[in-house]
């Protein structure tokens, strides 16, 4: 049965336990890089072809001389306007019957552009399988009406998993919680980025902080269709004038 | 400045040589077409070998594509949709729109090449003959006005492609279309004054191409401006230690055409061909720095 779902995540309820990353692994069968040892608890790095849930973690300066951490389960965002199934040419990313964003790996020819589209660096190549891959939003668990693996076992709630308008609802509502307990900084992220996000983050940062995109810069790539293509035009036009000129003119000896 | 939170898509080697082929092939297609509607018959023999040298650049170019993919069987994808049958085609998707570009321009190659192997007198099999006498005349002129629409659009849309994305450098500027072509158009003028060279009746027409080269890096240059004021600070990105050396050829590739071709004659033999192969590195270099800068 078709169904709007969504994600949100709490990031002030994170505590970067990382549930979420081994439970999406083990349900996917995603063996993992090598872990990598970086400055704090990340030992992944991004989202890519075999981390499809990624726990930042952000150092921030509380103002006093100390240092606070925000941790955010970042995920596939599953935008209503997806700029990766914009660009594929193949048509190999489509929306499904839950109005997620599915990369059929049976239909993907691995060009990459929708690496070069995703906003969001969700999207990574699998070199052994020659695929785009990322979130799938468990797809086989939401048509067996199961919750997807990351919520599903996160301990403290901060990854909730619902209908997309329920969602929309408790964010709100956990948004003006935090308001009224006078967090100032704490905003909603993706209810107007690409014309919705079916995953909602609570931040208690600008976007930036979280390497997310502000809504001025959530922007899809065809907007540089038409001025590409302008310029290129103008160009033909000069050039072959040019060509056309230079052609005229007699050749000596 | 725009955020960019992306990561790359690896398009290395086989997209370079890509983007250098499709354009050198989309450029020599064009000059022969213009060289036979606009030249004299002086310019048969180098139209003739702009049709012969589109052919092989054009073949090669589905090669790398195919190579470049993860899965170089399903490069059919690109056309045709595996799950239903019907066509892909996705006229927002300059990816999607190149592919089919680049299909109809082959054909249009491979015809124009057939036609010029008789006119050389390479082949005289009745296939040969009976395409030569199909494109003599209005329709032969036609044809090759079509092609030549489909040979411009091959050298530029690699471009737009690039700025269809999110993508620091390659979507915060409009211009990397119109750039790609004409440098490609620049490639292919250089590389048939080269292969002119080798002819004694195309001493005037490699002055032709000659000319026209040198309007067609004047254009270069007025869009690796425009290319540098729209990125405005993100510029800074492209000109690490590491690409220096490519710029400089970028820019002999530039300045060559401009300096060499005119205090060339008489006593300074080579001038022009060091010119046109100048011009060859700096389009080669062009797409590596362009290509590879904006992935770092």
């Amino acid at each position: 049965m078709a169904r709007t779902v969504g994600f949100f995540t709490d990031t002030t309820l994170c505590i970067g336990c990382k549930a979420c990353e081994v439970a999406c692994k083990e349900w996917n069968q995603l063996p993992g890089h090598d872990p990598k040892f970086l400055d704090s608890f990340d030992n992944t790095g991004q989202l890519d072809d075999q981390n499809w849930r990624h726990v930042q973690f952000i150092e921030r300066s509380t103002g006093n001389g100390g240092v606070a951490w925000s941790m955010m389960s970042d995920v596939c965002k599953h935008c209503s306007l997806a700029s990766c199934m914009e660009v594929c040419p193949t048509n190999a990313i489509i929306r499904t019957e839950f109005d997620t964003v599915y990369i059929q790996p049976d239909v993907c020819n691995g060009c990459r552009d929708c690496i070069a589209a995703c906003p969001y660096a969700v999207i990574g190549f699998n070199e052994k399988t020659g695929l785009a891959q990322k979130c799938t939003f468990c797809y086989g668990r939401l048509q067996n009406n199961l919750t997807p693996a990351c919520a599903k076992v996160c301990p403290t709630q901060s990854i909730k998993f619902g209908e997309l308008s329920e969602m929309r609802t408790v964010a709100t509502a956990r948004l003006q919680q935090l308001k009224a307990q006078g967090v100032s900084d704490a905003q909603l992220y993706g209810e107007k980025e690409y014309g919705g996000l079916h995953a909602l983050f609570l931040l208690t940062d600008k976007p930036e902080a979280y390497k997310l995109p502000s809504v001025e810069n959530a922007v899809l790539p065809s907007r540089n269709n038409a001025r590409g293509y302008l310029a290129s035009v103008v160009t033909a036009v000069l050039g072959v004038l040019g060509a056309v000129v230079a052609f005229r003119q007699r050749g000596e000896g | 400045m725009p955020q960019h939170f992306v990561a790359p898509p690896l398009w290395a080697w086989y997209i370079v040589w890509y983007f250098f082929l499709g354009g050198l092939a989309g450029g020599a297609y064009l000059l022969g077409t213009l060289l036979r509607l606009n030249g004299d018959p002086r310019d048969e023999g180098v139209a003739r070998l702009a049709f012969l040298v589109a052919f092989p650049a054009v073949v090669i170019c589905p090669i790398l594509l195919t190579l470049d993919l993860g899965h170089p069987l399903r490069f059919w994808h690109m056309l045709i949709n595996s799950r239903t049958g019907g066509l892909n085609f996705k006229y927002w998707s300059p990816m999607s729109v190149g592919a089919w570009a680049l299909l109809i321009f082959s054909f249009f190659v491979t015809v124009s090449f057939i036609e010029a192997l008789f006119g050389a007198g390479w082949t005289r099999h009745s296939a040969a003959r009976s395409i030569a006498g199909g494109l003599s005349g209005a329709f032969g002129h036609l044809f090759m006005v079509v092609g030549s629409l489909f040979g411009l659009f091959v050298a530029g849309y690699t471009g737009v492609l690039l700025s269809v994305s999110n993508q620091p450098v390659w979507s915060d500027t409009w211009a990397l279309g119109g750039l790609f072509l004409a440098s490609g158009l620049s490639v292919a003028a250089a590389t048939l004054a080269i292969l002119a060279r080798s002819r004694a009746d195309a001493v005037s027409t490699e002055r032709k191409l000659s000319r026209a080269d040198r309007f067609f890096v004047v254009l270069e240059i007025l869009l690796l401006a425009a290319f540098f004021v729209t990125l405005g600070t993100l510029a800074g990105r492209l000109f690490a230690p590491r690409w220096i050396v490519l710029w400089v050829l970028v820019a002999l590739g530039i300045v060559a055409p401009l300096v060499l071709n005119r205090v060339s004659g008489p006593g300074r033999l080579g001038s022009p061909g060091l010119a046109a192969f100048l011009v060859l590195l700096g389009g080669l270099a062009l797409r590596i720095v362009l290509i590879f800068g904006a992935q770092m």
